[in-house]
């Protein structure tokens, strides 16, 4: 889907907060896609639209205060902006987006852009709110000033969308590049300094604005990536050109200073600021700020998230898997029983069922997200909860993600995407799959009902099953706080990554660039994850199914098939925690869902499918399985055991798949799967083993 | 005048940045933001808990840890 080289390429950027994806969607669409760099985790959107009878690539980068780059991910802007990346190619020009209600701050970037020499065209968004913000706009001035046009748009009113369409046109067609420099000697510098550098270096050679990062952001990523690059002989080049340049005084401050004094001249002459008016949004304010007012907001929203993904998805997931059975149904009436039948009923079409049954809790997970965040209050939710967060290991922003994963951890790990610091965001990937979801619960519920005795207390008030359950969501609670801190502690040192919040004002959001970025969601999910869960659920299905045996018995199948050769092999390994080769291999087989584990237990102790009370028989024989020896196989330590196994273990592909797709790189689920289950392995040995002697 | 941390401020208090404690890429970031030297910034309100606080600055709104405002150094009236 790149596109052909000689097709413009727009870059568009600018802050968080100004409604840049709005205009993003407005311009293009749904003719968009997203992608990723290598080694980057942040994503950006490609999407393509025509000005004047021509096709241009829209490319829309993250939302950036400025081109200082800490990590990979900042860095990105720099490199697509130079036509560094290939995926991109060179830009044609850069359409910068400035919040019209807040030009002061917004400027700083987009002074950066101007002094890269690209034909730039700036968007004023937010214009239809400058009246009742009490500010006034000379924009004709600002042009000049800033000598490229200025396009004031409202995109959620669709004013100025043709206007700016024309302005881009105009900028295509005049590819004189403007640059704009406000440190000479530090470009000057930086240009030697780049042509001495890239004197002695293979492959592409270094840009003067990639130095000029370097030497003003201090400690930054575009430094650790030139002495990367250069060697470290190239660290006495920088400190050498830095005091040349800085004279004593450090850079970054230097930059901000002198930036910000072009920019106050400019507003000075194009902004007038009287008083604001009054409106909705000062009584929207006082509420949410309110100590008790604001706090029950917050529960009541919080309380609709969690009960919408966790309850409402509910109907439409059972849809689904109906659906799935009916056209198992449908195929087994046409193609008979048999392998051909199988691999399509079992393999495909529960494959693909096991993909689809995420689809219902991650689109409404995600329009709430979008809303809460194109609105301004996601700023605010993390605002009130940060602190007990962060008691926690993780931040405010980390709240949501960890309240869905109650439901799911795949909605709850993609939300954390919202999370600003890497850190953070990764505390929150990793702790994220020890809450207790829903596909949990049937395995407790079937083995709390099974093996722990009912007993009340307090005249029914306390019940010794529901204390068990209980306890099984705090031991999940416990083991997401726990990681939390191993990762803040041991994992992941580095310096002290800071919090920094804009908190924006509330604004009602674009329901067609809602559902834009929804879709935009579920097309991920399905082409990125989707894919190697459903080839799991396949390879678990073929592992199962063959050797194929004729007229034998589903049970006696799955003993003699690859899984359960596999079961019987690594049986040892579980035999300490009381697991006979059954269990293993229900185990195994519920990799790619943990609820799985009930079917094929059932399947393994002949559970005919169209028992009426097939649970209760499939209890009655856990209950009378034995070991070789006779003894049980189902005691309450061991049927405890199992338990601790699955509120810990990370059997559950879908949740790799996703901690892959956001974290783009194979490291972080392959660790997470160990630590997890090497944690599971050892909370079932330390409940078997203590509780088999307590009870001795 | 007095010197002081903005984390010392209570609600509703504002000072003049005077430099920061540190030079780092935070402060930097700080400093893009408009949290230059010179610049009036002013503590809007802090959460329940006591921390984060939201802060006022170039007229938008700001939210930033207890840790994270000990860096920014003021000079207040008073």
């Amino acid at each position: 889907m790149n596109a052909p080289a000689q097709q413009p390429v727009l870059v568009t950027l600018g802050n968080p907060n100004t409604g840049k994806s709005t205009l993003f969607n407005a311009l293009t669409g749904l003719k968009q896609k997203v992608g990723n760099f290598p080694g980057v985790t942040v994503e950006h959107l490609l999407g393509w639209t025509e000005i004047q009878g021509q096709q241009v690539t829209v490319v829309d980068l993250p939302g950036t205060y400025s081109l200082s780059a800490q990590s990979p991910d900042e860095i990105v802007a720099v490199d697509v902006l130079l036509g560094h990346r290939a995926e991109v190619g060179q830009p044609s020009m850069a359409l910068v987006v400035l919040d019209a209600t807040n030009l002061r701050r917004n400027l700083f970037l987009a002074s950066q852009v101007l002094e890269l020499g690209l034909p730039t065209v700036i968007a004023l968004t937010m214009s239809d709110m400058l009246t009742e913000s009490g500010v006034s706009l000379d924009v004709p001035a600002l042009e000049a000033l800033l000598e490229c046009p200025v396009v004031p748009v409202a995109v959620t009113k669709g004013q100025g969308v043709d206007q700016l369409k024309r302005a881009l046109a105009g900028a295509l067609d005049d590819l004189r590049p403007h640059p704009l420099v406000l440190n000479r000697p530090l470009r000057q510098a930086s240009a030697t300094l780049a042509a001495t550098l890239s004197a002695g270096l293979e492959g592409r050679a270094l840009h003067p604005v990639e130095v000029e990062r370097a030497l003003t952001d201090k400690g930054g990523y575009a430094e650790q990536r030139l002495l990367g690059r250069c060697g470290l002989a190239a660290a006495d080049a920088l400190a050498s050109t830095r005091q040349a340049v800085g004279q004593g005084r450090d850079l970054a401050t230097l930059e901000a200073r002198e930036r910000y004094l072009w920019i106050n001249r400019i507003v000075a002459q194009v902004e007038k600021r009287s008083p604001r008016q009054r409106t909705w949004r000062d009584g929207v304010d006082v509420l949410l700020n309110h100590p008790l007012y604001g706090a029950l907001f917050f529960l009541l929203a919080m309380a609709v998230v969690f009960q919408s993904v966790f309850a409402w998805a509910t109907p439409m997931m059972d849809a689904i898997d109906g659906a799935t059975a009916g056209l198992g149904e449908a195929i087994r009436d046409r193609v008979g029983e048999g392998l051909w039948a199988s691999f399509l009923i079992d393999g495909v079409i529960a494959g693909v069922g096991s993909v689809v049954i995420f689809l219902p809790q991650i689109l409404i997970l995600f329009a709430f997200i979008i809303v809460l965040e194109d609105s301004g209050y996601m700023s605010r939710a993390a605002f009130l909860v940060d602190r007990l967060m962060r008691w926690c290991g993780l931040s405010g922003q980390s709240f949501i993600p960890m309240l869905s994963s109650f439901a799911c951890a795949v909605p709850g790990i993609m939300g954390a995407r919202v999370i600003g610091n890497p850190r953070d965001r990764l505390a929150t990937i990793l702790a994220a799959p020890f809450m207790t979801c829903s596909a949990r619960l049937p395995v407790y519920t079937l083995l709390i009902s099974a093996f722990v005795p009912q007993k009340t207390w307090l005249g029914g008030l306390l019940n010794l099953q529901g204390l068990v359950l209980l306890a099984f969501y705090l031991l999940g609670l416990f083991g997401a706080v726990f990681t939390a801190f191993l990762i803040k502690r041991v994992l992941y040192r580095g310096p002290v990554t800071r919090f920094l919040l804009e908190m924006p004002p509330y604004r009602w959001p674009n329901l067609r660039s809602v559902l834009i970025k929804l879709l935009a969601r579920a097309g991920i999910f399905l082409r990125r994850a989707g894919t190697l869960i459903f080839l799991v659920a396949l390879l678990v299905w073929g592992l199962a199914s063959f050797p194929q045996r004729q007229d034998a018995s589903p049970t006696a199948q799955l003993e003699q098939s690859y899984l359960g050769q596999m079961s019987h092999q690594v049986a040892p390994v579980f035999a300490p925690l009381g697991w006979d080769w059954k269990v293993t291999a229900a185990v195994i087989a519920s990799f790619p869902a943990r609820e799985v584990v009930i079917a094929v237990l059932g399947t393994l102790y002949a559970v005919e499918a169209d028992d009426e009370n097939a649970e209760a028989s499939l209890v009655g024989r856990l209950r009378a399985s034995t070991h070789a020896d006779g003894s049980p196989v189902f005691t309450l330590p061991m049927a405890l055991g199992l338990m601790v196994f699955y509120a810990l273990c990370l059997q559950c592909i879908s949740t790799l798949a996703v901690i892959r797709r956001e974290t783009a790189s194979w490291r972080w689920p392959i660790l997470a799967w160990s630590y997890m289950t090497g944690l599971g392995y050892l909370g079932a040995l330390l409940c078997f083993r203590a509780g088999t002697a307590l009870m001795a | 005048m007095s010197i002081r941390t903005l984390a010392g401020l209570a609600p509703g208090e504002a000072g003049v940045i005077s430099g920061f404690t540190q030079m780092d890429g935070f402060t930097q970031r700080l400093m893009q933001l408009g949290l230059l030297e010179g610049t009036e910034v002013k503590v809007l309100r802090r959460a329940p808990t006591g921390d984060p606080l939201e802060v006022e600055v170039m007229g938008y709104a700001l939210s930033l840890r207890r840790e994270e405002a000990e860096l920014v150094l003021l000079e207040t009236q008073g």
